[in-house]
């Protein structure tokens, strides 16, 4: 190659300076603050874990998020399955639908479950007037099960996504091969295929749970005063207390718990092949 | 179970699942559009009749329209500075060899990765000392900021594929590397750019983290003000509102679809890189 060819290297300058200046030295100064405000030391850390109300927005984070991890698996696995062995046209059709809330405002869609969730929505009228199988309509918003149903409707598309790309290049032939040596549906299912679509399922699980780690507008619609999450606590310092320090804090623990999870998931599956 | 009979309830199970599951992701959004036609004064459903009367309302409400151009004045800008700077690096990172590429390539996909939330207090607390802080400038460079990994990442999925002889014959036949750039490559990476500046127009659009702690109460995104809404008296107007942005975020995508009617979807190409990546 000539040395003209090396100097297209040049065109990455205007995003590299984009993305250092507006976003790489924020996040940086954001993440000194944990140790210099108000003063040099590891104080801002300590705060965090000393105070319970702390440690319990900590604890909600992980679970909420390895709950809707979960909730996405068995949501997911069904959808991109369908779409893995569905014909051209229903196939599009599939992606079509699970582009339609990928594209979607985050905004919009925990609206929608606010008027679904209500005490009086859609949901409430169903199980209380329509079908009369409850006599009290049941409290499903501004509380965990609110959260819950919130965040996995808006990241199940991250998870159908990979899960799709892996389904789809799995190789027919082997559970062709197992169904002819005699093994019945479910055994060839979960010997056979499951495992094979372990790494789909990974990905999808990673970005789901690292993505819930950081959500900020979902829990705060749709959750009680008992779901508060790392996020809503970031901005609680910033917007009421105007404390950077402690916000660095929690950036720091946020950022640790999502780099952590990438690496441990990428050196788990390294092993695994193995 | 005999196996008779579960060779015949697997598939109708299979669909039956498949098709709550569907219902489950589109219902919503179908629900924030039949609310914004209701004709009750309250937000209730179903509806017991269908007006435009929370359209009208939300016509005749000063405060939507100017949230409306605000979000207008920064999604285009944005969306143009994001698909520049980031074509420009996608064709960088493709041709160009200079050591750390990856480094690079990784530097500039950060904001992708990191969690919004730590964005949008880093950016406050930068831009609120540079005097940036609840102005359209400054929404418009942190909007900028956030599209330009999806741009890159699209535009290198395309870069990927074409076909370095092609430039090398232009080359050959006396072309300027410039020239071939434009003449030859350009065309072929157009439809990627296109959806590059689609995804960066719905980025900005829908953006509401980073723009609740960078607008201030006169420079207001349309989220923001939905956002402020929801939290208070939530009446139809805010369905209004709803399907309206949905309106936009799904016709922009039908738009790219069709532009890209035959190349596969960026965003699955991108979850199968992921996949890929994981697994080595």
């Amino acid at each position: 190659m000539s040395d003209r060819t090396d100097a297209r290297g040049w065109l990455v300058v205007p995003a590299v300076v984009i993305v250092g200046v507006l976003f790489v030295y924020p996040v940086a100064w954001l993440l000194v603050r944990s140790v210099t405000e108000p003063q040099l030391g590891l104080q801002n850390f300590t705060k965090l874990i000393e105070a319970p109300v702390y440690l319990k927005a900590l604890w909600n984070t992980i679970i909420i998020s390895g709950a809707v991890t979960l909730l996405c698996v068995l949501l997911g696995y069904p959808i991109a399955y369908a779409m893995a062995h569905a014909g051209e046209q229903l196939r599009r059709f599939l992606i079509f639908i699970v582009l339609i809330p990928f594209w979607s405002s985050i905004l919009v869609r925990t609206f929608a479950w606010m008027v679904l969730l209500q005490q009086k929505g859609l949901i409430n009228k169903t199980l209380v007037e329509y079908l009369g199988l409850l006599e009290t309509p049941l409290t499903l918003i501004y509380n965990r099960t609110g959260v819950l149903i919130g965040m996995s409707h808006i990241l199940l598309p991250f998870m159908i996504l990979p899960l799709y790309a892996v389904l789809s290049r799995s190789d027919p032939s082997l559970t062709q091969a197992a169904a002819s040596l005699g093994a019945p549906p479910v055994r060839n299912f979960l010997r056979v295929y499951l495992p094979l679509s372990l790494p789909g399922l990974l990905a999808g699980s990673v970005l789901v749970f690292v993505m819930g780690l950081g959500y900020y507008i979902t829990p705060a619609l749709l959750g009680g005063p008992g779901d508060t999450m790392i996020a809503q606590l970031i901005e609680m310092q910033i917007a009421d207390f105007g404390d950077w320090g402690l916000a660095g804090a929690l950036a720091v623990i946020l950022l640790l718990g999502t780099t952590t999870t990438f690496l441990l998931v990428s050196r788990s599956l390294i092993e695994g092949v193995r | 179970m005999s196996a008779l009979s579960s060779d015949r309830l697997w598939p109708w199970l299979r669909a039956c699942l498949c098709l709550a599951i569907v219902i489950f992701l589109i219902f919503p959004m179908v629900i924030v559009v039949i609310v914004s036609f209701s004709s009750a004064p309250f937000l209730t459903f179903p509806p017991p009749g269908l007006s435009l009367q929370w359209y009208r309302k939300l016509a005749s409400l000063p405060v939507w329209f100017d949230a409306i151009s605000t979000s207008a004045m920064i999604m285009i800008p944005s969306a143009l500075i994001a698909t520049a700077a980031g074509t420009a690096a996608a064709v960088g990172l493709a041709r160009g060899r200079f050591p750390g590429a990856s480094a690079i390539a990784s530097l500039i996909m950060a904001p992708m990765v990191v969690p919004v939330i730590i964005t949008a207090a880093a950016m406050l607390g930068v831009f609120r000392s540079w005097g940036l802080q609840g102005t359209v400038l400054g929404l418009i460079l942190a909007h900028a900021t956030l599209a330009t990994p999806y741009v890159v990442f699209t535009v290198l999925a395309a870069m990927r594929l074409v076909d370095q002889q092609l430039e090398s014959a232009a080359l050959t036949l006396g072309a300027t590397h410039w020239r071939a750039f434009w003449r030859v490559t350009f065309p072929l990476i157009l439809p990627a750019v296109l959806s590059g500046l689609l995804f960066a127009m719905v980025i900005s659009f829908d953006e509401l983290v980073v723009s609740i702690f960078l607008s201030s109460p006169t420079v207001r995104p349309v989220t923001v003000q939905m956002w402020s809404d929801v939290r208070g008296d939530v009446d139809p107007t805010i369905a209004a509102i709803g399907a309206l942005l949905l309106a936009f975020s799904i016709g922009v995508l039908l738009l790219e679809t069709v532009l890209n009617r035959q190349r596969t979807h960026p965003f699955a190409a991108r979850a199968e890189e992921t996949a890929t990546q994981a697994a080595p």
